[in-house]
């Protein structure tokens, strides 16, 4: 039988993977953007399984708003990087280091 | 007509300084034109004698003229003073009144300032009269004479103080004077140096000077001459308390006024500043370094004599330093070959005797010698400039010789100036200057008797056969002998003009006939109706009787000496030439040591300016380089920067940094909430 703690330990993994996915990667800005999609879901995942496991639907009404943000998350970050392609031609993580002092 | 004396000078030189020179006109212009003049000043920078000036005369005659009125006007005070003179005191403003400190700005007119005024205004308007002749190539005349009337100005405030405090303003004066006459070639390098070397080295003196005057005040509460000379005998036997040990008073107070004088006359350990004024122009040599500043510390003593008078100690180190300096000039004298270095220490020399003079007590005799000293040694210094003027500058006496068949005049006036300066004269009959004034010197040495004044009185004899040897060596290696001028010089040996001849035999008339004249007022029988309260002397002083009766050994001693003195000079420089060069080269290390004028500028060197030098070096380096700094502002900054380098290479400006920055934050705060601080 399939629990609640299986369903909170991939959320977990995927959520660290999501993280990883951010400071490890050096190559370029959408497999940010896609690790935050990562755990994005992975909270969602979590909001779901306590939805089901709690009998709440505030939980899947949550995530569903969720998935909503996310969607608009993705649209203007991929705005976002299509103009910063233009503007500076590169969108390799190790060019993108503007905030140095 | 005392007022007058005394501004006329300041007014030629406010006139002749701010109108006469280009100072004005530079100050309301730019740097350009101080610049042009600066450019212009260094294509001259060895103009002794070949510049070009083509400004206005007249600032050179104003001041050349109010300095011959009031030369004229103090002989006719000194003349009152010969004949019942009686002693005034005008008060010119009240200048300082603080608390119990009370100083007028007023004159003491005593015999003692009569003569210093004759002296000084004499020799001053003849060296203006001469300056007119020797420096009308200089482009900075004006200035020149500018400085000339400033300096005389200053020792007339300084020989009609009535207070001590108004003195240490002329003392000062004269300082100042003599700094900028002495680096009035402001390009030479050596000029310079020799100026500043002047200034510091009178400070030592000054300091003692001035501490004197604070102890004076202390003691008497009052710097006036009159209040300090009427309480005098209150302080005999008490003690003051200084530097830790309980000294006596009044010899304390005298010692350090005396090291005041030590630094303005050049005694020996102060001595070292003369010589090298010999930088500048040589009317100033004459006037200054020769005739009167120099004088100043023998004035400042004879002043002062009340106090000295009650302090024996005192008076013996006086004796004693002056009669070490005498001999110990002298001896450098011999081997000289500047022209005018040889006569600067004979001039230190002869400040010597007058020091004798005043320790022993016999004051009258100093002054006496101070004023025929002034006459024959301006008369010798101002020859000199005649002899340079006329070897186009050189300085050298081992690049003259045989100079007397060219410059006649010039030759009899130095001869008439060795005559008094060498004390030529037979004891009982008379003679030059010089003769009258240093035998009673040496005399009365010998009539004091006690242990100093014996001492004294043998350097003195010594000092006396050096003086006649290196003064007529000075007159053989220059106007006899085979000449060693080089062809260029040669041609140009010419008699100086008129400008500068006329000043010769005023100062020779006064070098032949000042001793024989003024004896009787000086020293003779009528000395104590001519000096009246200037000078004071203890009733139990009884020296200027004992000179009269020293044995007839000691009357001839002078003579004996400056006769073989003279033998000897001949023998060297006429006779067998070749005489001094072997004595030389057989006692290279007596020759080395006296060429060397007894090492003294190395042993302060080493003592003085090197330790100072390393000391200054230390602090600079070590103590404000590296503490101060080090620890202080620049420590700081430099701590600021490494931190921040540090905080700087945090911020990478990588997102991703950013990020892991917030997740390690985040990681943080929930581990803490959730192990440590929830509880």
């Amino acid at each position: 039988m399939i629990g609640l703690t299986h369903y909170l330990t991939v959320a977990a993994i995927i959520f660290t993977i999501g993280i990883f996915g951010i400071f490890l990667n050096r190559k370029n800005v959408i497999l940010i953007m896609m690790s935050i999609e990562l755990m994005l879901l992975a909270v969602n995942i979590n909001l779901v399984a306590f939805s089901s496991a709690l009998h709440d639907l505030v939980g899947q009404v949550f995530a569903l708003l969720i998935l909503t943000v996310a969607a608009g998350e993705a649209a203007i970050g991929l705005a976002i990087l299509v103009t910063y392609f233009r503007n500076r031609g590169s969108i390799a993580v190790e060019d993108i280091n503007l905030m140095k002092g | 007509m005392v007022q007058a004396i005394l501004f006329l000078p300041l007014l030629g030189a406010l006139i002749a300084g701010l109108l006469g020179t280009n100072l004005l006109k530079n100050l309301g212009s730019d740097a350009e034109a101080y610049a042009d003049h600066h450019a212009s000043g260094d294509h001259h920078v060895h103009n002794d004698h070949h510049g070009h000036y083509d400004g206005p005369l007249w600032p050179m005659y104003l001041t050349t003229g109010l300095l011959c009125l009031g030369a004229i006007m103090s002989w006719v005070i000194f003349w009152g003073f010969l004949h019942e003179g009686h002693d005034t005191r005008i008060e010119l403003l009240r200048w300082i009144s603080s608390g119990s400190l009370n100083a007028s700005w007023a004159i003491r007119l005593d015999a003692l300032t009569a003569v210093m005024l004759v002296v000084v205004n004499t020799v001053s308007a003849v060296v203006h009269v001469y300056s007119l002749g020797y420096m009308s190539h200089d482009e900075h005349q004006p200035r020149f004479f500018a400085y000339l009337s400033l300096f005389t100005f200053a020792m007339l405030m300084l020989v009609t103080s009535d207070n001590l405090v108004q003195m240490f303003f002329g003392w000062e004066g004269v300082g100042l004077a003599s700094y900028l006459l002495i680096g009035f070639w402001y390009t030479r390098e050596s000029a310079n140096a020799a100026a500043i070397k002047a200034f510091v080295v009178n400070r030592v003196g000054d300091f003692g000077f001035a501490l004197g005057i604070f102890g004076v005040f202390m003691v008497y509460g009052s710097v006036e001459f009159q209040t300090i000379f009427d309480n005098a005998p209150s302080a005999v036997g008490k003690t003051i308390h200084f530097l830790g040990h309980d000294w006596d008073t009044l010899t304390t107070l005298c010692l350090l006024l005396f090291m005041g004088a030590m630094g303005k006359s050049a005694q020996f350990l102060l001595h070292t500043w003369l010589p090298d004024a010999m930088e500048g122009p040589t009317p100033v040599s004459a006037l200054i370094h020769a005739a009167t500043m120099v004088t100043a510390g023998v004035f400042l003593v004879a002043r002062m004599s009340p106090l000295f008078e009650l302090a024996s100690a005192a008076r013996d180190v006086v004796v004693i330093i002056g009669g070490t300096t005498a001999f110990f000039a002298a001896t450098v004298g011999l081997v000289q070959n500047d022209i005018k270095r040889v006569i600067a220490y004979s001039t230190c020399s002869q400040l010597g005797y007058m020091f004798v003079a005043m320790g022993v007590g016999a004051y009258g005799a100093g002054i006496f010698h101070l004023v025929t000293h002034a006459f024959f040694k301006a008369l010798l210094f101002l020859g000199a400039g005649s002899v340079i003027h006329a070897m186009s500058g050189e300085q050298d006496m081992r690049k003259m010789g045989a100079l007397a068949p060219h410059i006649r005049l010039t030759w009899a006036m130095m001869l008439i100036g060795n005559f008094a300066l060498t004390g030529v004269g037979i004891p009982g009959i008379g003679g030059f200057a010089g003769f009258y004034s240093k035998d009673a010197i040496i005399e009365a040495a010998y009539a004091a008797g006690t242990a100093p004044a014996m001492y004294a009185f043998g350097l003195l004899v010594v000092a006396a056969f050096c003086t006649s040897f290196y003064s007529w060596r000075l007159a053989f290696m220059t106007f006899n002998g085979k000449s060693n001028v080089d062809g260029e010089t040669a041609s140009h040996i010419h008699e100086s003009s008129n400008l500068m001849l006329v000043p010769l035999y005023v100062l020779a008339f006064g070098a032949v006939f000042a001793g024989w004249y003024f004896e009787q007022y000086f020293i003779g029988h009528d000395e104590a109706l001519f000096w009246g309260k200037a000078l004071y002397r203890a009733p139990e002083n009884e020296i200027l009787h004992h000179m009269h009766e020293v044995p007839t050994l000691v009357k001839w001693s002078a003579f004996i000496a400056m006769i073989s003195g003279l033998a000897l000079a001949v023998l060297f420089y006429i006779k067998d030439t070749s005489i001094p060069k072997r004595l030389a080269a057989m006692h290279q290390p007596i020759y080395q040591f006296l060429l060397n004028k007894w090492y003294f500028d190395e042993l302060y060197d080493f003592l003085f300016v090197r330790s100072a030098m390393w000391l200054g070096r230390f602090l600079w380096k070590t103590g404000d380089g590296q503490i101060i700094d080090g620890f202080g502002p620049d420590g700081v900054a430099a701590s600021v920067a490494g931190v921040t380098v540090q905080v700087n290479r945090l911020q990478t400006g990588y997102v991703y940094h950013y990020a892991f920055a917030m997740l390690i934050g985040v990681a943080a705060i929930i581990s803490w909430f959730s192990f440590g601080g929830a509880h």
